[in-house]
């Protein structure tokens, strides 16, 4: 192989520099959004020509975290209507936690029930999971929000995670495929043990699933901290509301005028820095988790 | 006991089974028991609410009154609604406008990074706009593309490229939202095809290459081909992502400028949250499904999602 590409020196070099330009494109939102966040106030008229950060500072970021006070926010060109950047980022790490544990925990239970047990109506109602994939979520959205509604759930926490935490079709269905691959013999020992089905659950079944367990948690943690939808739709309060609620409404409550684009960029940038520090820590496994989501 | 190792073939396996006829319904409640909780949660926040979507299309309510059943008043409402058809077109632009350019450079990425470097590093990075929440994505676009201060103007500015309005202007709102989202999801696209290409047994390439077979042809007839399966997937979610635009469109340009952005998902937001026709945005969104359903058909009959070439 490597003697054909050898005899293709042009192609090779192309093909990199292609991917070389997609690697630069691929970075530069990110490049530009670190370089308003550390530049000085009043410069956002200089940066639309330069690409460096000019008169570097902190200050966007200590503002938006909140350790600055009125008067040197306003100084450092805030509106004072910063959004409480700490709340959002607890709500977040609240809602993606819960969503996490309740979701990857109880879509486990089910999708051992379907893997192993063995109960009358047991193939209708594993079809009827599976046909809930195909529903976009906008059906679903207006209905549950009429629910939580009715429940007197809007904005509560508990109607943020409501539709997340017992269960996604995609969840019990992944792991029902990982778990019927598991050799019976396991749990036949453990019940001669006299294991209860709980126990052997707990004990056998959920520590042999590690790999397949880390792999749902990762998509589904990606995909709780990134929610939007659904917390727009029922947690808008500024007590409850998570990261992306709380950062569209501060690009949406921008009075008429430039918005305050070196807060909204240092509040952006510091809510990706946790996936960067995912990539950093996990990257190997996040890219594997991914990819087997596109190949079930 | 220690002398016998159960199993389906030894005497004690046979009793085992007969044992566990007689607790069948104990296993029975035991599974309901272990099915329980996503039990609630998928009647609760799936079945329920989907017949429940499908019933509230067929009355009219604003939420603050009881629902008044009007029939098949909203299905006939939408099609002579201007903006419904609007919706349409906007969709079906966008879609046509993300589709082709995400789906083909992804291919290529995944083609040059199978062929030039097994790098880990490199994969995180061209993923990491698919980490990224489409809100702050959609924020990093407002500024890198704003009319006056933006980044992107600054660029085009050294090819001699005149100022563009990007995300202001009725006609290139849509293509401006269809190149963040080709941009945030080219690398995940990529990463699909390179685990599909990675797939495929090394020796095809080194059988093709004694053939006498170009880097071209090795595309054409092996990597092609057997990334079917891939292709479909890449291209059946994606589609019925793409048909479902919203976030993206909510922080940027929020239908506008004239109705040029305003896609399905965001005119059932606008109905259903702005405006309180549940009735009407509820029949939109069936329609929606129903639309969906069928792309999904065509798409698995053109593509013969269902063949496979390893056989």
């Amino acid at each position: 192989m490597r003697d054909r590409l050898a005899r293709l020196p042009y192609g090779r070099a192309i093909g990199w520099a292609l991917l070389i330009v997609l690697l630069v494109a691929t970075l530069a939102p990110f490049y530009v959004m670190l370089r308003t966040a550390i530049s000085g106030p009043g410069t956002l008229f200089q940066q639309a020509r330069s690409l460096v950060p000019l008169d570097p500072t902190t200050v966007h970021f200590e503002r938006v975290l909140g350790l600055l006070t009125p008067e040197e926010n306003r100084a450092a060109g805030g509106s004072g209507a910063m959004i409480s950047f700490a709340v959002a980022m607890r709500n977040t790490v609240l809602f993606t936690t819960v969503v996490v544990l309740g979701q990857v925990f109880f879509s486990a239970m089910a999708a051992y029930a379907f893997a192993r047990m063995r109960f009358l109506g047991r193939t209708v109602l594993f079809y009827a999971y599976l046909s809930a994939l195909m529903i976009p979520g906008i059906v679903l959205f207006i209905p549950n929000f009429i629910l939580i509604r009715e429940l007197g759930w809007l904005n509560t926490f508990q109607g943020m995670v409501a539709p997340f935490v017992l269960m996604t079709p995609f969840a019990v269905f992944f792991l029902r495929q990982f778990f019927l691959g598991i050799p019976v013999s396991l749990e036949e020992a453990a019940k001669l043990d006299g294991a209860s089905p709980f126990g052997t659950f707990w004990r056998i079944i959920l520590p042999v699933s590690k790999t397949p367990l880390v792999t749902l948690a990762i998509l589904t943690s990606i995909q709780a901290w990134n929610e939007f939808f659904w917390p727009f739709l029922v947690g808008r309060d500024p007590n409850v509301r998570v990261l992306t609620v709380a950062l569209q409404s501060f690009q949406s409550s921008t009075p008429q005028g430039s918005p305050d684009w070196a807060g909204l960029m240092a509040a952006t940038f510091l809510s990706v820095v946790p996936i960067f520090i995912l990539m950093v820590v996990l990257g190997r496994q996040v890219i594997s988790s991914l990819q087997f989501s596109g190949l079930k | 006991m220690t002398d016998h190792q159960p199993g389906p073939t030894n005497p004690l396996g046979i009793t085992l089974r007969r044992a566990s006829k007689r607790i069948f319904n104990a296993e029975a409640a035991t599974a309901y028991l272990f099915i329980l909780p996503s039990l609630i949660g998928f009647v609760a926040f799936y079945g329920y609410p989907a017949v429940r979507a499908v019933l509230i299309s067929f009355t009219e309510w604003n939420l603050l009154r009881a629902p008044r059943p009007i029939g098949l008043g909203n299905y006939e409402r939408l099609l002579s609604d201007p903006l419904f058809w609007n919706a349409m077109k906007v969709t079906g632009l966008y879609v046509l406008y993300n589709i082709p350019f995400q789906t083909v450079l992804g291919l290529f990425m995944a083609v040059a990074m199978h062929r030039l470097t097994q790098s880990l590093a490199i994969r995180g990075v061209l993923v990491l706009p698919y980490l990224v929440s489409n809100v702050v994505v959609g924020l990093a676009f407002l500024w890198v593309l704003d009319p006056l201060l933006g980044t992107m103007n600054m660029v085009l500015g050294w090819f001699g490229i005149d100022r563009q309005p990007f995300l202001g202007s009725p006609d290139q709102a849509l293509l401006s939202i269809a190149g963040i989202n080709i941009w945030r999801h080219m690398g995940f696209v990529a990463l699909l095809f390179y685990a599909g290409l990675q797939a495929i047994p090394k020796e095809l390439y080194e059988a093709g290459t004694i053939d006498g077979a170009g880097e071209g042809r090795l595309f054409r007839y092996i990597s092609l081909p057997l990334l079917r399966p891939v292709m479909v997937f890449v291209l059946v979610t994606s589609v019925i992502g793409s048909f479902q635009i919203f976030d993206t469109i909510a922080v940027t340009t929020q239908g506008g400028p004239v109705n040029a952005t305003r896609a399905i998902v965001w005119y059932i937001y606008e109905n259903a949250f702005q405006f309180f026709r549940m009735g009407y945005a509820s029949a939109l969104s069936v329609v929606l499904f129903l639309l969906l359903i069928t792309v999904t058909i065509l798409q698995m009959r053109l593509l013969q999602g269902n063949r496979s070439e390893m056989e």
